[in-house]
């Protein structure tokens, strides 16, 4: 965008009309094109289509075509639709089923990822590769394909199954001895889905930031008398938050607007909250409804974050400047 | 040679540990393998309580893999450690009495430069108000009290040093390690800081180990060091006893700059030996030292300030003739490069005591000059 000025100004300024392009391109183009681009790829197909969105959320429904229309009762921009979002509780239960779901899968996702990462800096580096490597293989196939496989094995005959249900009966109590585990349709199943597809992002990132950590920093510790226990708790843990923060928002965020998995293993009386925007638009034509939706999901996930990094970091600030 | 070498260090390390009362450490017989590779090979060592006692030696010869070995981070290939009487095979790092302060410093970014200094001392058994007032007793002796509350990365990196100081010292250790303590700080820093070091040994006399490939530092800092190469300790002793009678050609080539002449000897008789040094032009006399045999070549090595410049033939007793090949003015001293006949060079040291213009030198480029040195001052090395 800068650089519209400049090529309107460089050919007053340089006599060679030939130079100017390449001039301007060695000079600071190449910078400015690098920067701009992805930002304007997020403007473009991010923002943009955002906006739109958070628009059509104050317009109403109506059996046109596209079908909304802003301002049809003398207000320009009408709230029904939020009213109507704090007030059907379908969206709340589905929300609350959503945030629920999304909570569980990722803290599962870090009790099993941490150990997982931690390992994997730990070990030589060709082992290191190879186990990098099967972390990543599951997306090699279809993400689809493996949710069919998973509902194969939720069924009552499967081996899963059976197996679980041995365990189950084995360390339960007698009168709750069970035939099989009714996993199909549950939140069970969405969440062991979710975990199952999800855990690279969980991984990843925190393998990124324990693999920078000082070892000499362990060694310090140790040396200062903490066990090995002890040392994990009083610095690796709170070194890697940066870690634990980012692959928690990896996993978090699109787990919680997540349409797939519920919908093939999920409860249908218990909808999430992927699934009521989807309804709402495909099925009920209701557009204006399903961004208001769309808006509320966005809202109550990105602004604690935004509120938590501001006080963070004013908080940083002022213990800097403590005498 | 080798083998010269080898039995040398082991007879010099027990004398002298045995001089200090009984040793406080005792390092017997260690080595330590990676692999196939022998970082530190048959080391015995006796240090006595509260000295300080320098690691000296070149880049890779073993120093850091030693002191890990006393602080618990390696298990020694072969060989026992001893501190204090208890031996430490086994014994992991966090039970042992020893506390290190890193080369990279090592605090952790995370914590206040308080929390840093306390951290050893959560595991003591100790009220809170005395944690406290042992961390304000550390801030105050290493002076960082008005940085408290700031993190690591909001200091210098002398304050740093000193926090790392502070830290290790806290929980009272028997034996703190320090691997090249002084090595990130900047020449002015490090001298005042050199001082500091011995100062705060003094006060709380704790037995210091400290790593370093600065000979300079290592002379100033110790009471006793010991020079390593190749994994081996060549000798140990105080710093007047490497500088001034090094039993090995490494160990005299390693501390200052010294002139190596080869050697034979004529005839010893008590104290004193006759030798003849083909690129002197004569036999020259010298303080005998143990296993010298008549006809056996040795290896004679004169420091560039034990020798006198003289434009006449002096009356000494051990005289020869060069010619100034090179100089070098530094002010309070000028170096002197002396070509002899057979082509050897000697580096000769002289105190500029009076005040003179270039005229007033004792020579300039291509005199003829005499040079002298005291029996006393040649060191004859058989190894
Ligand atoms: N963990 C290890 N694995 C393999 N080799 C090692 C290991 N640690 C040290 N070494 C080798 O052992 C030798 C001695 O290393 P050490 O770190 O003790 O040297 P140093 O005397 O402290 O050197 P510097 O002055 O450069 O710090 C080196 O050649 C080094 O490559
Ligand atoms: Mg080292």
């Amino acid at each position: 965008m800068s650089g519209m000025e400049d090529t309107a100004a460089a050919p007053a300024t340089r006599p060679r009309r030939t130079g100017w392009l390449s001039l301007w391109f060695n000079r600071r183009g190449w910078a400015d094109i690098t920067i701009a681009t992805p930002f304007l790829w997020l403007v473009v197909f991010f923002l943009l289509p955002f906006l739109i969105v958070a628009a059509m959320s104050f317009a109403l429904r109506t059996s046109t075509s596209p079908p909304f229309s802003f301002g049809t009762d003398g207000h320009l921009l009408s709230l029904q639709n939020y009213a109507r979002l704090l007030t059907d509780d379908l969206y709340i239960r589905s929300l609350a089923t959503s945030l629920m779901n999304a909570a569980v899968a990722t803290v599962v996702c870090l009790l099993i990822g941490y150990p997982m990462a931690l390992a994997l800096t730990r070990v030589s580096r060709s082992a290191r590769n190879i186990l990098l490597m099967l972390v990543i293989l599951p997306f090699w196939t279809s993400f689809l394909l493996r949710v069919y496989a998973w509902i194969g094995l939720f069924g009552t005959n499967s081996w899963f199954n059976r197996g679980l249900t041995a365990i189950w009966n084995a360390l339960a109590p007698a009168d709750w001895a069970l035939h099989s585990i009714q996993m199909m349709n549950t939140n069970f199943a969405v969440v062991l889905v979710m975990v199952y597809s999800y855990l690279p992002f969980m991984v990843l990132p925190l393998y990124a930031n324990l693999e920078k950590l000082d070892l000499t920093l362990n060694e310090a510790a140790m040396d200062l008398g903490s066990r090995p226990w002890r040392v994990f708790l009083d610095v690796t843990l709170p070194l890697s938050m940066p870690g634990i923060i980012a692959g928690g928002l990896l996993v978090f965020i699109p787990v919680s607007g997540e349409l797939v998995i519920p919908g093939l293993v999920g409860n249908p009386s218990q909808p999430m909250i992927g699934r009521v925007i989807s309804d709402e638009f495909a099925s009920a034509h209701d557009w204006p409804m399903a961004s208001a939706v769309a808006v509320a999901l966005l809202l109550l996930l990105v602004v604690p974050m935004m509120l938590y990094t501001h006080f963070e970091a004013k908080a940083q600030e002022k213990k800097a400047m403590e005498p | 040679m080798d083998s010269g070498i080898k039995g040398a260090p082991l007879a010099a390390a027990t004398a002298s540990g045995a001089a200090g009362g009984a040793p406080f450490i005792r390092i017997e017989d260690v080595s330590k393998s990676f692999g196939s590779f022998q970082a530190v090979r048959n080391v015995s060592l006796q240090i006595t309580k509260g000295e300080i006692f320098a690691l000296l030696g070149g880049s890779g010869c073993g120093k850091t893999t030693l002191l890990r070995m006393l602080a618990g981070f390696e298990t020694p290939t072969s060989g026992r450690i001893f501190i204090d009487g208890q031996d430490m095979t086994g014994i992991p790092a966090y039970e042992r009495p020893v506390n290190m302060m890193f080369q990279s410093y090592a605090l952790f970014p995370h914590m206040s430069v308080e929390k840093n200094i306390g951290y050893g001392l959560k595991h003591d058994r100790m009220t809170d108000a005395q944690r406290k007032d042992r961390v304000r007793e550390m801030l105050d002796l290493v002076q960082l009290t008005p940085f408290a509350h700031r993190k690591p990365h909001q200091i210098s990196g002398g304050q740093r040093q000193r926090v790392a100081l502070a830290r290790a010292l806290a929980r009272q250790p028997k034996l703190l390690l320090l691997d090249e303590p002084l090595a990130a700080l900047d020449k002015k820093l490090r001298e005042h800081t050199q001082f500091e070091l011995t100062n705060i040994q003094h006060k709380t006399g704790v037995t210091f180990v400290v790593v370093t490939h600065d000979q300079e530092e290592a002379m100033i800092l110790s009471d006793r060091m010991a020079v390593m190469d190749k994994g081996r300790v060549m000798q140990v002793g105080s710093p007047t006893d490497i500088y001034e009678f090094p039993d090995s050609r490494f160990v005299a080539g390693f501390i200052g700059s010294i002139t190596f002449f080869e050697a034979r000897v004529r005839s010893v008789s008590g104290a004193t030996a006759l030798v003849e040094v083909p690129a002197m032009q004569t036999c020259v006399t010298a303080r005998a030292v143990p296993g010298l045999a008549e006809g056996a070549l040795v290896t004679l090595a004169l420091r560039p300030e034990k020798i006198t410049l003289s434009r006449a033939r002096p009356e000494a007793a051990n005289a020869f003739s060069g010619v100034v090949h090179d100089l070098g003015y530094f002010g309070k001293d000028s170096l002197y490069k002396i070509a002899l006949p057979d082509g050897t060079t000697v580096s000769v040291n002289s105190v500029n005591a009076r005040r003179s213009g270039e005229s007033g030198r004792v020579a300039v480029w291509e005199d003829a000059v005499w040079l002298s040195f005291e029996p006393d001052a040649a060191i004859l090395l058989t190894a």
